[in-house]
């Protein structure tokens, strides 16, 4: 990431503005944050008056008209996470989720670190119509913690009776950015996933029904709220409303952060950002996701309808090109190897089948060690593996393996007779040691 | 009687075996011991002896009750095989 930027432990990109009219993007273009009185005079006053109109069901009604999916990767309908939350006999616990814990994502930083009103507008909203107990917001950094504090100061007189927003920095082990994960760092416990059901809402912070929220997906919430389901709509596709932060890194000339409308064909985001035409691949979906070819660009759209027919799909819209003359698969290697030491430890097949996996891929990413058998091992293990842990960690990375011995399944032939493609090798991002002792 | 299905919470799971022995009928081990549990609902006829497996987990992993497992991720994506050469 050439234009990324390693502050306390944290690379982050810049801003790259908006490819539609801006909603999360817009207002300055400064390198900090919006100031609160600069907030609400664009979006026409605080959101407390916005607030008081709403009723729970009714706000619940108004974000399931507007069709607002979580922006953390899942994709999960935002009504549904509420109305599940609402339906609890006790008091919630409300939680924005901006851990972002996987490498190659820069959005949520950036958003909280410019427009972290924007967060705390959706999330004071959600706390309150939930009559939340607590509420936690998680950052990924610490110039992240600055803003989000700066801006709470900011708010402090406006704020009605709730419960003030507790800022927390964020894990950064992988797994750290699931739910339960996270909901037991905020208990101060490791941040390691927990065996499901109960499900979060149900059983969460201290045993309380807990809302966790990607704070992109606030950000949307709150504009929701103030503009209406129907102005949301007026983005995106019908089925996927609402623009969405990507991350670009790799062979761009102008990587970084950008919000584009969903459904957006993904050849024009890549051309928009200055994209090597004759890069290797396209790592869609971040580290959890399947390469693209650049013979597919055309055909893709940046949503989760216009990837999936290509076996692919945003996730947390991150987006990765490999640079010209690497080889897909020893740099997929790389990153498996790294993601297999991310495995929480505590769920057999995910402990014993990620190394396995990373070992027999390291020999197939090696001409000289590449062999039929190798393949014959890894499918077998990516069958044993998936949906087989507490958490998705170890189905995202048979997702990158499987990807990555499908669509360059001749770069992996290639191999087996001897030879390799790649005549350079640039690593996909990760943390460094130091990075991590954050 | 109501659905019951058999679930292993893997984060407690060790890898006794104890299951695949009780239960052959839906239990089989993993390249390194772990159970693989067949997701289908349990007849009747196997209800006796998924408890028996269930009660006899050393590490007491084993879920028997009405709440499903968990589906894989995303069945709507294509399941791509994994290409092997000739």
């Amino acid at each position: 990431m050439t234009s990324a930027t390693v502050v306390q432990g944290r690379s982050f990109a810049r801003s790259r503005g908006a490819l539609v009219p801006a909603r999360l993007l817009g207002g300055p273009s400064r390198s900090d944050a919006e100031t609160w009185v600069e907030h609400n005079s664009r979006l026409g006053g605080a959101i407390s008056s916005a607030r008081g109109r709403h009723h729970p069901a009714q706000l619940i009604a108004m974000i399931r008209r507007a069709g607002l999916t979580g922006r953390g990767g899942a994709g999960f309908p935002a009504a549904d996470k509420l109305a599940a939350v609402r339906g609890q006999p006790r008091r919630p616990v409300v939680v924005g989720n901006g851990s972002e814990t996987e490498p190659a994502s820069a959005k949520d930083d950036l958003l909280l670190r410019l427009r972290p009103h924007l967060v705390l507008d959706g999330l004071e909203l959600v706390a309150a119509t939930l009559k939340a107990e607590r509420i936690f917001v998680v950052v990924p950094s610490a110039l992240a913690a600055r803003s989000v504090l700066r801006a709470l100061r900011e708010r402090e007189s406006e704020s009605s009776r709730g419960p003030a927003v507790e800022v927390a920095l964020g894990p950064t082990n992988f797994v750290g950015g699931e739910e339960t994960a996270l909901v037991r760092w905020l208990e101060g416990l490791a941040a390691l996933p927990r065996f499901q059901p109960p499900r979060g809402f149900e059983r969460g912070w201290r045993g309380k029904p807990t809302l966790v929220q990607n704070v992109e997906t606030l950000a949307n919430l709150g504009l929701i709220a103030r503009f209406g389901p129907e102005w949301f709509r007026q983005q995106g596709t019908p089925e996927e409303p609402g623009t969405c932060l990507v991350t670009l890194s790799g062979a761009f000339s102008h990587p970084g952060v950008y919000e584009v409308s969903i459904g957006m064909p993904l050849s024009e985001l890549v051309v928009a950002a200055g994209a090597d035409p004759s890069a290797a691949a396209l790592l869609a979906g971040g580290y959890f996701g399947s390469w693209l070819q650049p013979a597919q660009f055309p055909a893709a759209k940046v949503s989760r309808a216009g990837l999936r027919e290509l076996g692919a799909s945003p996730g947390a819209g991150v987006f990765h090109l490999l640079a010209p003359g690497n080889c897909v698969v020893r740099e997929s290697q790389r990153l498996v190897r790294w993601l297999a030491g991310e495995s929480a430890g505590q769920c057999g097949p995910c402990a014993q089948g990620l190394p396995a996996m990373a070992e027999t891929l390291e020999r197939l990413s090696d001409p000289l060690q590449a062999t039929e058998q190798g393949v014959r091992l890894i499918a077998r293990w990516c069958a044993q593996v998936e949906n087989r842990g507490a958490c998705r960690h170890p189905d995202g990375v048979v997702n990158l393996i499987r990807s990555t011995l499908s669509d360059f399944g001749a770069e992996v032939e290639l191999h087996i007779r001897g030879r390799c493609s790649g005549t350079v090798s640039t690593p996909l991002p990760l943390p460094t040691d130091w990075e991590r002792v954050v | 009687m109501s659905a019951r299905y058999l679930r292993v919470d893997p984060t407690l799971c060790v890898g006794h075996g104890l299951c695949a022995e009780l239960f052959p009928e839906r239990v089989r081990l993993d390249d390194w011991g772990f159970p693989i549990i067949a997701p289908d609902e349990l007849p009747s006829s196997l209800q006796r002896a998924a408890r028996r497996a269930q009660t006899s987990c050393p590490a007491l992993a084993l879920k028997l009750d009405r709440t499903p497992p968990r589906r894989p991720i995303d069945p709507g994506l294509p399941r791509r095989g994994i290409r092997t050469a000739q």
